[in-house]
Order: C-alpha cells, then sequence, then structure tokens
C-alpha cells in the first residue's frame, strides 16, 4: 500500500513545525479578519478530515459515507436548537458527539464484519438513509428547506457569537486543537501501532493475536464521535443545516479533500481542506464547471502522479534537495 | 379489487421496464468488477454519455431512433477502450482507495463537461410516432415505449447470455474471473480479454442509459444521482455473476416503482434499508460467492 507513508512512530514529542497550522491560523485570525468565516469552515473540515484519516489513513477502512456521522451530528445540534430549546453550545457538541458515536458502534458492529465493495456500499446506503429521513422527517428536521432559527447561547455564558465570526473561528479552532492532540496521542500509541498493523495486513493482525474486529469497531466509535463534533460546529457557526450536509456527494467530496492533502500522514487532514475550500471560495462562484473540471483532473492526477497528495510532493521535494545538499 | 389489480399489474409493468433499464446498465458493472476488481464508481458516466449521444443524434442531426440507439452503444464502447487503455489499465494493481478516487474525479469531470456543452437542463427524448401511445396487451393498455423497453431488453438479455455461456469467448471471460492467473498461464490474453469485455459492458451502459432517456432523465448530474443504484444492483445481485444482478435489477425496479406508488412518503428509504440488511444476511450479494 504505497499510497500510505504514516505509521507507528516511536518518539511521540510534538516538534516545532506541527505547532505551524496553528501559529498560521492565530496569524489569519489578526491579518484576515474579513474571512473568518470561511476560515471557522476550513478549521471545521480539518476536524472532519482528521476523523476521516483516523479510519481511512490508520485503520485501511474506506468509506463513502463519513457524512452520515458529521450530518447526524449538525442536526442533532440544530433540532437541539431550534426545536427542544437546548442553546448551550457546549451541551449541543456534547449531545451531537454522543449521537455521533453512538451511531458510530451500533453501525460500525454490523458493517465492519464485512470488507470492499460490500462495505463501500454499506457505508454508502448508510448515510442514503440517512439522508431521506432528513429529507422527509420535514417536522423535525425542515426537509429540504433545511433547519433554520437555531439558538446558541454565548459560550459558557460568555462570548457571544457575533456577527463577524470571530468567536466562532476562536471557538473551531478550540475544538480541532482539542481533537487535534486526542488524534495525534491515539496513533502513536500502541493502540495506533495496532491500526497500522491492521491497515497492512489483517490476517497477520489476526494470526498475532490481536481482536481484529473489536480494534476496527473502537477506532470507527472514535471516528464518527469526531465527525459528529465537527457537525455541530458547522451548525453552530452557520445557525442553520440543510440537507447537503448528508449522502454520498458531501461524503465524497470529504474523501477528495483527504486524498489531495494526503492520506495517513495526519498533516493531509489539514492541507486538503485548506487547498479545497480556498480554491472552491475563490473558483466554484464564477466559474462551476471549471471547478468541477479541474477538482476532478487534479483527483486523477494525484491518483495517476502522485500519490500522498499534496504532502506527499512536498515530502519527495524535500527528500530530493535533501540528497542533493 | 378491480382498480387494485389494476395498479398492481401497472406497478409491476413499470417496475419491469425499470428494472430492465437498471440490469442493461448495470450488468457491464458486475462482469468488469468482478473480472478485474475493479471499483469503478464511473459508470454512470457511460450511461449517460449514451443518454447524450442518442438525444443529440435525434434533435440535431435527425437520425433515426433505432440507429441513434446503435450509434450510442458503438460510440461509448468505443470511447471506453481509449479510457481503459490510457487510464483504467494503469490503475488495475492499484488499492481500492485509489480506484475510487480516481473514478470519482472521473465522474467530476465528466459532470464538468457534460455541463459546458449540454447545459444544465434534462434533455427531451423525441421519440418516433410508432413507439409512442399504448399498446394493447391482454385487455389492458401499455405505453408502447415500455414495452419496446422490456422487449428489447430481453433481447439483449438473452444474447449477453447467450453470448457469455454458449460461446468460446464467453468461456474465456468465465475462466478469467474464475482464476485469472491460471486463465493468463494457459494461454488467454487477459489484458486484451478485459478491454474488449470492459467494452462491452460500457457500450451496453450507453446502450441502457439511451434506452432509459425517459426513465432516467438525462442531465449532467446523472452519474453521480444514480450511482448509488447502479452500486446496489451491483452489490445486491453479486460480482461477476450475470443472473445475480438481473435478480437484484428487477427487484430494485419493481420495488422502487412499488413504493414511490403506494408510500411515496418513505422514498428510497426501505430500498437502502433492503440493501442493507441483504448485504448483511449475504455479503457478497444475493447470488455471489460466499467467501469466508
Amino acid at each position: 500500500m504505497s499510497a500510505h507513508a504514516g505509521g507507528y512512530s516511536a518518539n511521540p514529542r510534538i516538534r516545532w513545525i506541527e505547532w505551524l497550522p496553528f501559529v498560521l491560523a492565530i496569524a489569519a485570525f489578526f491579518a484576515l479578519p474579513e474571512y473568518l468565516s470561511l476560515g471557522a469552515r476550513i478549521l471545521i473540515y480539518i476536524l472532519y478530515a482528521l476523523s476521516l484519516d483516523l479510519i481511512l489513513g490508520y485503520a485501511g477502512i474506506i468509506t463513502l459515507g463519513h457524512s452520515a456521522y458529521f450530518g447526524l451530528g449538525a442536526y442533532v445540534a440544530g433540532i437541539l436548537g431550534a426545536r427542544l430549546g437546548v442553546s448551550d453550545p457546549l451541551v449541543q457538541l456534547v449531545a451531537a458527539a454522543a449521537a455521533g458515536g453512538l451511531l458510530g458502534i451500533a453501525t460500525g458492529a454490523i458493517i465492519l464484519r464485512t470488507r470492499a465493495l460490500t462495505l463501500l456500499m454499506l457505508t454508502l446506503a448508510i448515510t442514503s438513509v440517512c439522508l431521506e429521513i432528513a429529507n422527509k422527517a420535514t417536522p423535525v428536521t425542515g426537509g429540504a428547506d433545511g433547519l433554520s432559527g437555531i439558538v446558541v447561547a454565548p459560550i459558557l455564558g460568555l462570548f457571544r457569537f457575533d456577527l463577524f465570526g470571530k468567536t466562532a473561528f476562536l471557538y473551531c479552532l478550540v475544538a480541532l486543537l482539542i481533537g487535534w492532540l486526542a488524534v495525534r496521542r491515539l496513533i502513536y500509541s500502541p493502540f495506533g501501532a495496532s491500526l497500522t498493523g491492521l491497515r497492512e495486513n489483517p490476517l497477520r493482525m489476526h494470526a498475532i493475536g490481536a481482536p481484529v474486529y473489536w480494534r476496527l469497531v473502537l477506532v470507527y466509535t472514535i471516528s464518527t464521535t469526531l465527525a459528529g463534533v465537527a457537525g455541530a460546529l458547522i451548525t453552530q457557526t452557520n445557525q442553520f443545516v440543510g440537507l447537503n450536509v448528508l449522502g454520498f456527494e458531501s461524503g465524497g467530496e470529504l474523501l477528495v479533500m483527504l486524498v489531495l492533502g494526503g492520506v495517513g500522514r495526519l498533516y493531509g487532514a489539514f492541507v486538503g481542506p485548506l487547498v479545497y475550500l480556498v480554491a472552491q471560495d475563490f473558483l466554484a462562484k464564477q466559474f462551476p464547471e471549471y471547478w468541477y473540471l479541474g477538482i476532478g483532473a487534479m483527483l486523477i492526477v494525484v491518483v495517476m502522479f502522485a500519490r500522498g497528495g499534496i504532502l506527499g510532493i512536498v515530502d519527495s521535494i524535500v527528500r530530493r534537495l535533501w540528497r542533493r545538499a | 379489487m378491480e382498480g387494485f389489480l389494476s395498479s398492481l399489474v401497472s406497478v409491476a409493468f413499470h417496475g419491469t421496464a425499470f428494472g430492465m433499464i437498471l440490469y442493461v446498465i448495470s450488468v457491464g458493472l458486475s462482469v468488469t468488477m468482478g473480472l478485474m476488481g475493479f471499483a469503478n464508481l464511473a459508470h454512470g458516466v457511460f450511461a449517460m454519455a449514451g443518454g447524450y449521444v442518442l438525444t443529440s443524434m435525434i434533435s440535431r442531426y435527425g437520425v433515426p431512433f433505432p440507429l441513434a440507439l446503435a450509434i450510442a452503444f458503438a460510440v461509448v464502447g468505443a470511447a471506453s477502450v481509449v479510457l481503459e487503455r490510457l487510464l483504467y489499465s494503469r490503475l488495475y494493481a492499484a488499492s481500492d482507495l485509489e480506484q475510487v478516487m480516481f473514478t470519482i474525479g472521473l465522474i467530476f469531470v465528466a459532470v464538468a463537461v457534460a455541463r459546458m456543452i449540454f447545459g444544465t437542463l434534462q434533455q427531451p427524448v423525441i421519440l418516433p410516432d410508432y413507439l409512442k401511445g399504448q399498446f394493447p396487451l391482454l385487455g389492458r393498455d401499455f405505453p408502447t415505449y415500455r414495452v419496446f423497453i422490456i422487449a428489447f431488453s430481453a433481447v439483449m438479455v438473452g444474447v449477453l447470455w447467450f453470448g457469455v455461456e454458449r460461446t468460446r469467448w464467453g468461456a474465456m471471460v468465465r475462466a478469467a474471473v474464475d482464476n485469472r492467473a491460471m486463465a493468463q498461464s494457459i494461454g488467454i490474453d487477459t489484458g486484451r480479454l478485459f478491454t474488449l469485455t470492459f467494452a462491452l459492458g460500457s457500450g451496453l451502459a450507453g446502450l441502457g442509459g439511451a434506452l432509459g432517456a425517459e426513465i432516467i432523465a438525462i442531465q449532467p448530474t446523472y452519474p453521480f444521482e444514480n450511482l448509488v443504484y447502479f452500486l446496489i444492483v451491483v452489490a445486491v445481485g453479486g460480482l461477476g455473476t450475470l443472473r445475480g444482478p438481473f435478480v437484484a435489477a428487477l427487484l430494485i425496479g419493481i420495488a422502487d416503482t412499488a413504493i414511490k406508488y403506494w408510500y411515496p412518503q418513505y422514498g428510497a428509504f426501505l430500498i437502502y434499508v433492503a440493501t442493507i440488511a441483504a448485504l448483511l444476511w449475504r455479503p457478497a450479494g444475493l447470488f455471489g460467492r460466499q467467501h469466508t
């Protein structure tokens, strides 16, 4: 599996360069105040992509339906805020995380017994089922019109979500920081090492006595919990949820972002959404046809020639320079 | 009672027509996935291309309907050979993820190209007069075009099954599906066989897309919107078989039509739930060989 460069590393110390995304995010907060809502969206998608990288890049589970858990989290937060009068953002966040985790363990426990096309099809079917429910249960979800009028109270009663998106940006940044530390800790733990083992050779992991199925279910549940959190964040920052958070197109788009950035290397999940969403913001509105054409062509090129994604390209350039020096 | 019976007949009839279209489109996907193990999510692109070829042949160049169908088959099949040689063939040994991403990329490109050439509107299908109107059968009237779809697809299916099960080429395909290494070692040129089979499967998809242009609307988002249905047919029917997807396609066609007729509030929900149940019951499909 040459596409995956990541794996177990014995030294879990955080290198200085790993703080770079957060330094850049703080710099962007001060330097680009008019792009804060785009920035918050990027931060949320980074968290979402991190959750996918955990199962796809490390455990090797290919899914087209990760949007099921993201969308569930988004709708749980939205329904709490708009229909049930629970406006505390942290309560909404925890509820969305719990919902994502519960759906994750329930679906993961049944679908992770299968492999390859069957698994792919099942993940697709699950997110399609969620989409149909959200679409048809109009009294609760707002159906095709989406759910608006979502009330989100100030965070901890102190920080109000302002019009300029300052609070939202920092809130998402803190959530991402915590999520990143958790995922990173997990990857550098013996559990993370066993995930890499599962990706590379499940049969052999069986043979050495690892509980393959339970490890997969566990990591799947952790990942869906994170996806639920990301979903809640997107609802809270937009104060709106629509059907576009669910379904194959949403799940596929996330996969595209992660693959563009680089799979199984943790920071591919940072680079992919950043490049994708910034490019989309500039291109998609003016030239929707060219946007799709470009993103499709880029995917084909990445798969054909640059299997490590953007970070893989950076890696090979750095390595070449290193050798020359 | 008479009312119920007539709606039952009507649902069965329209469901069969839809199922036939689904089968003609998806059978190539089942064979190529079984043969090459290639996770080809972009199969719907070929069906869409067939639909566009048919509609523009008829509306722009006034080509007669049967000829337009044949052209759709030939053009899509030929184009797929180019794609297979240039791109697909390099990824046969790649991981599932790479194949999935490559074919999603292909869908994006196809959607963009379709939108640039044809715009976002649905393409109208102009039928010849002899396929319009009603066709009396057993004391009932059926839409002639649907009758034509069912009859024509049935003939195609018959020819295909005969080809795969009774000819030398079919025996070679089946041998390669069963055991590619062995087939290769007794002198079957599996590379050429793949290309040919891929072209035939894609051509059939083009034909199905053209034939079903009136049932499954031809518009740029076609490959995305219908992907789930094509995949369900293949996954539920089983890879590398001909009969499995046939039964699955008919089941899905009829069930989908019945649900939309009697329980429209459920939408496609029940189909997806049934798919999940079927795949959990038999992970390799209802008729696929179970590997456990």
